[in-house]
C-alpha cells in the first residue's frame, strides 16, 4: 500500500472523508437508510455520488438499501451501504446470503459505541460466513480504511465492514483524502451485463450453489464447503497494532476509537515509569491471536485487560488469544451518552488511566460514576 | 374425419419436443409438477424478450418459489435474490445498466407476502424494471399454504375450511395498488388457463417490456397461474379451478396502459356488461352460442 498522490489537508467532518474515499476508491453505487450517527455518510454521498457518475438512493429501508447495493455489486460496480445498530441487524439475512453470494459489499457500521462487536464479529445472519471487519482508530485511518474495505472486498469477493463509531463520523480532523494503489485485481468476468443472455453462456450471481443448466453446480453443501474453506485463506489480511509490549507487566487490548484514548493513557503511564504496553486489533475479523497470544507471552507479563465501550465482547476474542497465559480481566463498560448515539462517560482519558492502573496494580477497579444506581439487583424468586 | 396422406412426405417435417422451446431456454425439461401453469408464462416473457430482439442487454433477477427452478435453465444474465427481495436488487442492477432490460420473477408469496413493500416503493421510484408476478394464491414450494393473494373460501393447508375473511382477513389486489402509483407506467393482470388468456398475457409482456425500454416508468404484468398440487385438486381440473376462485376475484386486464388506470372493480364491471350484452345478443338469437 502507498500513498500516490497528496492533496492538501482541509478540517472535514469524519463522514465527509469517509465519502470522499469511498468515492476515492471507485464505489459509485450507495444505498442507505438515516440513522444517527451513519446519517452524514449517506448526506454526503447523496451529495458527492452524482457528481462523479455515481448514483445513491435514498432506500425506503435498511432492508433495500442492501438489496439495492446487491444488484448493484452484481453488474460489477463497487458499491456499498451502511448504517448502525438496528439498521445493520435488519440486513442480517442479505449479509449472510451475499456472503455466500460472493458479491464485494462494503458496509458503513457507523456504530453508537462498541456494543455491535459481536454483531460485527459473529454477524446475526445464518449459515457460516465472516466478514472482514476493520476498525478505525481516526478519521486519518477511517480515509485508508475505507480505501483498503474496496480492494479486500474485491480481492476476496467477500463483503467488508467498517467499524466506526460517533466519533469517526462527526469528528473534524485536518486531512487530506489522499488515493491509496492497490495490486491490480482480476477482472470481474462473473458480474452480469446481459451481454451473455442467449448465448448459452448466460451468467448467474447466486449464493445458492445452483448453476446454469450444463455447468457443474456445487449443490448447497457444496457451495457451504466452499466458502468455509475460503475463511482460513482470508485470515492473512489481518492487522494489529502493538506498543511497549516487550517488557510489559500488564497487556490492554482495545480497538476503535477508545484504542487511540487507551495509548494515551498509556504512553502517559509509561513516562511515570509503570510498566504497560498495548495490542490495537485494525482488523477485528480475523482477530490478531497470535499477536495477543505473542504479547500476552511476554517474559514479564502478568495479566491482560480488555477496554471497551460495552459489557465484555472483544474480552472473549482477548481470552481466546491470550489461551490461559495470563488472567484476563474486562476493565471497559457500557457506555453512551444521555442521546443515545455518543460514546459516553467512559470515554475519558483520566478515568480510562484510573482503570489500566488499578488492573496493574492488582486492585479493584475503580466505581464507574452514575454506575450503582441502575445496576440490576436479583428478585426474591431469582434467588 | 381425415385421413393422412402417407403417399409423400408431409409438407412440415415432424420436429422434436427441444425444438419447441424457447431459445432463452437452455433446457425443455423442467421440475415442475404436471399441470403447472408457472412454465406457461415463463415461457411467454422469454418469447416476448427473444422477439423484441433485446436478449443481449437483458438481465433477470429471480425471486424465491417454484419458478426459482427456471433460474438456472434461462439463458439470460440473473442475479438470485432472497426471498421478496428481487425488486430492489432490480433497483441496483438497472441504476448501474441503465440500457439494460430488467425484470424480475417473482411469487405472489415472494412479491405481496415477504416483499410488499419493496415492490410498492420501486413502482413509486419509477424504476424502470419489469415486475413480473406469477400469482396462484399459495406458497406453491411450502406445500400449498394461505398467502396475502388467497381469495376468500380458499381451501389452503393453513386455511383448511377455506379463507375466512373474519379470521384471516381479504386478499391483496396487488395490480391495484401498484396502479395508483404515479411511479408506474404499465400495470397488467393475465393468465394462463386458457389459450386466449395466454395470448392477452403474451401482449401484455410486449407493452410491459416496450414501456421499460422507452424509459416511461415501473412496468408490471401479473399471470395467474395453476397450481393443482398446492390447491390440490387433480391436475386436469387446474383451469377451471383457478377460473372459478382466483379468476372470479384478480379479473384479467390492464390496469394502468398509457395514463389510465381502471380498478379491477371496474374490469369486472365491464366483463359483466359484455357478458350481459353476448347473452341479449343470443336471447335474440344474434349469434349461437
Ligand atoms: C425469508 C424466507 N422465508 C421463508 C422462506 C421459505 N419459502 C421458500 S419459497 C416460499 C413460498 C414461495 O411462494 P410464492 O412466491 O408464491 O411461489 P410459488 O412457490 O407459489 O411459485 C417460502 C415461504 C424463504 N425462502 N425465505
Ligand atoms: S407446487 Fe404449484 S407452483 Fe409449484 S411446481 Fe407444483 S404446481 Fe407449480
Ligand atoms: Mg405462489
Amino acid at each position: 500500500m502507498s500513498a500516490t498522490t497528496t492533496s492538501d489537508r482541509v478540517l472535514m467532518e469524519g463522514s465527509e472523508a469517509l465519502a470522499r474515499a469511498a468515492i476515492a476508491a471507485g464505489c459509485r453505487f450507495f444505498a442507505g437508510y438515516p440513522m444517527t450517527p451513519f446519517t452524514e455518510v449517506l448526506e454526503h454521498l447523496a451529495r458527492l455520488l452524482p457528481e462523479v457518475g455515481g448514483v445513491c438512493i435514498n432506500a425506503e429501508s435498511e432492508l433495500e438499501a442492501v438489496g439495492m447495493a446487491w444488484g448493484a455489486l452484481a453488474t460489477g460496480a463497487r458499491a456499498a451501504t451502511g448504517s448502525t445498530g438496528q439498521g445493520l441487524s435488519l440486513m442480517q439475512e442479505s449479509f449472510s446470503e451475499l456472503t455466500l453470494a460472493e458479491l464485494p459489499l462494503v458496509i458503513f457500521n457507523m456504530a453508537r459505541g462498541q456494543q455491535d462487536y459481536f454483531q460485527a464479529t459473529r454477524g446475526g445472519g445464518h449459515g457460516d460466513y465472516r466478514h472482514i471487519v476493520l476498525a478505525p482508530q481516526d478519521v486519518r485511518e477511517g480515509v485508508e480504511h475505507v480505501q483498503l474495505a474496496f480492494h479486500l472486498a474485491d480481492k476476496w469477493r467477500n463483503p467488508v465492514l467498517i467499524y466506526g463509531d460517533y466519533l469517526l463520523a462527526h469528528t473534524q480532523e485536518a486531512i487530506s483524502i489522499e488515493t491509496v494503489a492497490f495490486p491490480e485485481l482480476p477482472k470481474k468476468d462473473w458480474a452480469v451485463d446481459g451481454s451473455l443472455s442467449g448465448s448459452g453462456r448466460s451468467r448467474g450471481v447466486t449464493s445458492l450453489g445452483v448453476s446454469k443448466v450444463g455447468e457443474p453446480a456445487m449443490g448447497q453443501e457444496g457451495k457451504a464447503q466452499y466458502i468455509a474453506t475460503k475463511i482460513p485463506l482470508m485470515e492473512r489480511e489481518v492487522r494489529v497494532e502493538q506498543g511497549y509490549c516487550d517488557d510489559a507487566e500488564t497487556v490492554v487490548v482495545a480497538f476503535g476509537s477508545p484504542a487511540k484514548f487507551v495509548k494515551y493513557a498509556i504512553a502517559q503511564l509509561r513516562e511515570a515509569g509503570h510498566r504497560i504496553g498495548y495490542v490495537r486489533p485494525i482488523t477485528l475479523w480475523p482477530f490478531p491471536y497470535a499477536a495477543v497470544a505473542a504479547a500476552a507471552g511476554g517474559p514479564n507479563v502478568r495479566r491482560v485487560g480488555s477496554f471497551e465501550l460495552s459489557a465484555g465482547q472483544l474480552v472473549e476474542d482477548v481470552r481466546i488469544g491470550v489461551g490461559g497465559q495470563a488472567p484476563v480481566t474486562f476493565i471497559g463498560g457500557v457506555s453512551t451518552d444521555h442521546s443515545g448515539f455518543g460514546v459516553g462517560r467512559i470515554l475519558d482519558v483520566e478515568l480510562i488511566a484510573d482503570r489500566i492502573l488499578a488492573l496493574h496494580e492488582d486492585r479493584e477497579l475503580p466505581l464507574i460514576p452514575g454506575y450503582e444506581q441502575y445496576s440490576y439487583q436479583i428478585q426474591e424468586h431469582q434467588k | 374425419m381425415s385421413i393422412i396422406d402417407t403417399s409423400s412426405a408431409p409438407t412440415v417435417p415432424a420436429r422434436k419436443v427441444e425444438a419447441l422451446k424457447p431459445d432463452l431456454l437452455l433446457t425443455q425439461e423442467h421440475h415442475m409438477c404436471p399441470g403447472c401453469g408457472e412454465p406457461l408464462a415463463v415461457r411467454q416473457f422469454l418469447e416476448t424478450i427473444e422477439e423484441l430482439g433485446v436478449a443481449t442487454r437483458t438481465i433477470a433477477v429471480a425471486g424465491i418459489g417454484c419458478y426459482t427452478s427456471f433460474s438456472g435453465s434461462m439463458d439470460v444474465d440473473l442475479v438470485q435474490a432472497l426471498h421478496g427481495r428481487a425488486p430492489s436488487v432490480a433497483t441496483g442492477v438497472k441504476r448501474m445498466l441503465p440500457d439494460s432490460l430488467v425484470f424480475t420473477l417473482q411469487g405472489d408469496g415472494d412479491m405481496v407476502n415477504e416483499g410488499l413493500q419493496e415492490v410498492l416503493h420501486t413502482a413509486a421510484r419509477g424504476e424502470k424494471v419489469t415486475c413480473i408476478l406469477l400469482n396462484n394464491g399459495v406458497f406453491g414450494e411450502t406445500g400449498g399454504h394461505m398467502t396475502a393473494t388467497s381469495v376468500i373460501g380458499q381451501r389452503t393447508k393453513n386455511s383448511l375450511d377455506g379463507r375466512d375473511a373474519e379470521y384471516h382477513g381479504y386478499p391483496i389486489l396487488i395490480g391495484d395498488l401498484i396502479a395508483q402509483l404515479q411511479g408506474a407506467s404499465y400495470v397488467a393482470r393475465g393468465s394462463v388457463h386458457n389459450a386466449g388468456s395466454v395470448a392477452r398475457t403474451r401482449k401484455m409482456f410486449k407493452r410491459a417490456f416496450e414501456s421499460q425500454l422507452r424509459g416511461e416508468g415501473f412496468t408490471f404484468v401479473e399471470v395467474l397461474t395453476m397450481c393443482p398440487t398446492g390447491w390440490f385438486v387433480p391436475t386436469a381440473d387446474g383451469p377451471t379451478y383457478m377460473q372459478e376462485t382466483l379468476g372470479e376475484v384478480h379479473i384479467m386486464g390492464e390496469l394502468k396502459a398509457e395514463g389510465r388506470v381502471r380498478t379491477t372493480e371496474e374490469l369486472h364491471a365491464e366483463n359483466v356488461a359484455k357478458q350481459r350484452e353476448l347473452d341479449e345478443q343470443i336471447a335474440r338469437g344474434g349469434i349461437e352460442k
